[in-house]
């Protein structure tokens, strides 16, 4: 088609309206005084200038926002797929671009950050009775994406309960149980702890470092130890059990989250392909497998005194921090949002969604079920999906959705035209249920002997997944 | 000896025969196409020109899947068939020998001889071609108008509406639709329509289009002159009898075949919209031109290519589309207009609308309709073949239920209060 995402920043062949360009000129007297504070050398107050950058984001959001509302509800991605910063555009990488720097100044240099820390020094005084360090910044633009495009989800999915109540959530889950109460903890003097994340994700909290520390540190220490252990090893398996792994992905997870909301933009840019499916289930389960044996060699380290391989386990807990941690979740896992979609760290690099994923797969009610042979086999589900899986290739032969990624985000029912999938809690009896386009019975022959003898029956056809075979015959 | 199996058509009809040829044979396969090299949803056209998708997610298998099935496709247009030494003929001088051949030649959009109908800037949609060439005709123009009020013609508005251009809708009918849909539910896509901004203008035919070489304004039969640069006529289609005609085979309005999907000429098949059924063929409807009949032709007329001779038979009724942001299912028999023997239910809140209609005396319900509203097609079709009561219908109607979580149940409220 000629219509190219291209060098455009938004959607070609538009004129901005006056509300629009309003709407933009706040976000750029935001940009530009958040420029200011990165590069002003503190020559401007960095409180002021940061705080008026905020507002000129906030309020520029805002009247973007508004707009929406003008339209009416409804599955609206009109020029996804035309715009530069949503379709890998000049727009996309630029974003790309920054995001990653901002991790790599965030992780390596935060002395270049200085002048950001210091305007959020003011409010880091008042929930968490410190100056602010870098975390902190971090920890403040990473609730704001949250809320401020969360905020676009619930206008955008306005008619979708189930959409508007799992933003919600996310919101609410990061701005209390990720920002606000790990900060009032410090400022309580209690150990800075993250109700919302639990191990293998939050890989330190079973390890015997986080264990010392906070049975020898000052008061709830045991408390939370006893939180880690009961999410981790009871909630997690029974959750899932019942609800899928969306319970946490696509409900409390803070990656989930900003995902969720600052990521929705880019949610088509997953790679739907076989082979991107084929390597995510290496990468995300060797990863599993790293920080279970990283685990198991810091506490075997730990009960023999240091005698297991020396300090082996200490530079693997390293290496897993360094590559896992940082590189993977953080510049890879967001900065590669406008290049690779919303969700690359957690479909192919967070063992909480490969924990998750195995039971989801092998122990659960979820499943999406698809409607008889209503599919049309549009594509907009597969389109849809964060994290690459093909709806559509089960939706079009009539076979429930069973996949070990799937975050339950409800995008794919929520954008299909025709109204064939949900997700749904149900029996594990005929989960996995095979290909049964409706009319399946009328159309199937009972082929007599005679016939299967003169024609050799072909192998099904090789659709690419090692699931079901087509048992149409 | 594996035979040569040949299809002209890669559209959904042709697609589903080949997957399930290859399912139950070890026959070649070759597809014939002009149109893509590669099997795309064609429903999806228009979330193209949208801007929701690009023709790569359009394609519903990847592209290695055929080499590795061995379905050998290739591009080209078929211009005659010799049923005698049995060879197709392609536009590129290359002959195509064939055992069995299948017409899935799909459908063309209809024009009626109105004046100025071959005007630049004047076309229908129907295939990949037609997009390219909307995509050219729509460039910088600053109004649209759209003629005929089906499916097409609705879609064709939502995509204009989509890039911002305005659009005049042109409806021959009293209400959008009104030849298929009760009058409510007309009445929602009315409303629908209107609040998306397109002009709709009901009651109203095109009698003209009018410019040098390019469209510049229709003419309506309410003698209004409307000026635009583009015209897009969606006056429904017509089976596409082009091949079959040039090469001796019966057909009237469709390639005329029997259930079996046979032509008139041996070892030629015609199947999806391009068929019709003849006079001992099945039911009312002779020719069917939706994706879901397409693809059952597919799937029936590959068991009989394979040498299991199979009669198509039509299952309980189904068909969904959406009108903007509207969803529509309906199962079963759901008139237009009210019949004395059925009795119909509506259920309406808002934007969502449920109709059961059963029949007057036995009760056995017949048939639904739902908008803004999912219901899950295996219930209702068990419901409906079983004949099973309304009141019992009523009673469990939460078991058909496809909404998503926490979606409102306002209607299905009211449906169990009766």
């Amino acid at each position: 088609m000629e219509h190219q995402a291209s060098l455009q920043l938004t959607s070609s062949g538009a004129d901005y309206s006056a509300h629009q360009k309003i709407g933009l000129a706040f976000i750029g007297v935001g940009l530009l005084a958040l420029l200011i504070t990165f590069l002003g050398e503190g020559a401007l107050n960095p409180t002021v200038t940061l705080a008026l950058s905020l507002a000129g984001l906030l309020t520029g959001s805002g009247i973007l926002f508004a707009r929406m509302l003008h339209q009416p509800a409804g599955v609206n991605n009109n020029g996804v797929w035309f715009s530069g910063a949503t379709a890998r555009g000049m727009a996309g990488w630029i974003l790309g671009i920054v995001f990653t720097g901002f991790y790599i100044l965030l992780y390596w240099t935060p002395s270049n950050l200085e002048q950001l820390i210091r305007g959020t020094d003011a409010l880091s005084y008042a929930i968490r009775g410190s100056a602010a360090d870098q975390w902190f910044l971090y920890g403040l633009f990473y609730t704001l994406a949250v809320l401020v495009m969360g905020i676009r989800m619930l206008i955008k999915y306005r008619d979708n309960r189930y959409q508007i109540l799992r933003t919600i959530s996310v919101m609410f889950f990061q701005l209390g149980l990720a920002f606000l109460i790990p900060n009032l903890m410090v400022l309580l003097n209690q150990p800075e702890f993250y109700f919302s994340y639990f191990w293998p994700l939050k890989y330190d909290y079973l390890w015997p470092s986080t264990f010392s520390s906070l049975t020898q540190g000052p008061g709830l220490g045991i408390f939370l130890l006893f939180w880690t252990a009961v999410m981790t090893v009871i909630a997690t398996p029974v959750l899932t059990y019942f609800f899928g792994k969306r319970w946490y992905c696509s409900w409390v997870c803070g990656c989930g989250g900003l995902a969720e909301t600052a990521g929705d933009p880019f949610r088509h840019l997953s790679d739907k392909s076989a082979r991107a499916w084929k390597i995510e289930r290496w990468m995300v389960h060797s990863v599993l497998v790293f920080v279970i044996v990283t685990t198991l060699m810091l506490w075997g380290n730990q009960w023999m005194g240091g005698g297991l391989l020396g300090g082996m386990s200490q530079e693997f807990s390293r290496w897993y921090g360094f590559f896992i941690g940082l590189i993977f979740a953080g510049v890879i896992g967001v900065g590669f949002y406008p290049v690779m979609g919303s969700r690359v760290w957690c479909r192919f690099g967070c063992p909480m969604a490969a924990v998750l994923g195995l039971l989801q797969k092998y122990f659960s009610r979820f499943r999406i079920t698809t409607n008889g042979g209503q599919c049309i086999s549009c594509g907009n589900c597969s389109t849809y999906c964060e994290m690459g899986i093909d709806v559509r290739w089960y939706a079009q032969r009539g076979q429930n959705i069973v996949r070990a990624s799937c975050v339950g985000c409800g995008m794919c029912a929520t954008v299909c035209p025709r109204g064939v999938l949900r997700l749904e809690n149900g029996p594990l009896e005929a989960r996995y249920n095979g290909p049964v386009l409706i009319h399946h019975d009328d159309m199937s022959v009972q082929l007599d002997e005679t016939w299967k003898q003169s024609r050799p029956l072909m192998p099904p056809v090789q659709e690419d997944l090692p699931i079901l075979t087509d048992d149409d015959l | 000896m594996a035979r040569h199996i040949v299809i002209i058509g890669n559209g959904i009809t042709g697609i589903t025969a080949a997957r399930f040829i290859r399912k139950l044979s070890d026959d070649r396969v070759t597809v014939v196409s002009s149109e893509t090299d590669h099997f795309y949803a064609r429903t999806a056209l228009m979330y193209i020109y949208m801007g929701h998708m690009r023709y790569q997610e359009t394609k519903p298998y990847e592209d290695h899947f055929w080499s590795r099935n061995r379905i050998n496709l290739v591009r080209g247009y078929a211009t005659q068939i010799d049923p005698g030494q049995k060879v197709v003929r392609i536009a590129d001088g290359n002959d195509i020998a064939y055992d069995a051949l299948l017409l899935a030649t799909g459908s063309q959009s209809n024009k009626f001889g109105w004046p100025g109908q071959d005007l630049l800037g004047v076309q229908g949609l129907y295939g990949m071609q037609d997009l390219t060439l909307m995509e050219r005709n729509t460039r910088n123009i600053a109004h649209a108008v759209v003629v005929g009020g089906g499916l097409i013609g609705i879609e064709m508005a939502e995509m204009l509406h989509a890039r911002q251009i305005p659009v005049t809708f042109l409806v021959r009918e009293n209400s959008y639709m009104d030849y298929l849909l009760p009058k409510e539910e007309s009445a929602l896509i009315n409303r629908e329509i209107a609040e998306h901004g397109i002009d709709l203008r009901l009651n109203t035919e095109l009698k003209s289009i009018r410019g040098r070489k390019t469209a510049e304004a229709v003419e309506t039969s309410q003698n209004e002159r409307i000026e635009c640069q583009f015209v897009g006529l969606t006056a429904g289609v017509h089976p596409n009898i082009d091949l079959a005609k040039a090469s001796g085979i019966d057909t009237n309005r469709g390639i005329v075949v029997n259930e079996f999907f046979e032509t008139s000429l041996p070892d030629i098949y015609a199947a999806g919209d391009c068929a019709e059924f003849n006079a001992d063929g099945i039911g009312s409807r002779r020719i069917e031109q939706l994706w879901y009949t397409g693809r059952a032709h597919g799937k029936v007329v590959a068991k009989t290519l394979c040498g299991h001779r199979t009669p198509y038979q039509k299952g309980v009724f189904f068909n969904s589309a959406k009108f903007f942001t509207m969803e529509y299912q309906t199962y079963g028999d759901v008139p237009a207009q009210s019949e004395p023997h059925i009795r119909s239910r509506l259920f309406q809140s808002g934007r969502k609308l449920l109709r059961i209609n059963s029949d007057r005396e036995s009760g056995r319900v017949l048939g639904f309709n739902a908008m803004g509203v999912r219901l899950r097609q295996d219930q209702c079709e068990a419901w409906i073949r079983s004949g099973t009561s309304i009141k019992n219908v009523l009673a469990s109607l939460g078991k058909a239920r496809f909404d998503a979580e926490f979606y409102s149940n306002a209607v299905y409220r009211q449906a169990a209060a009766v």
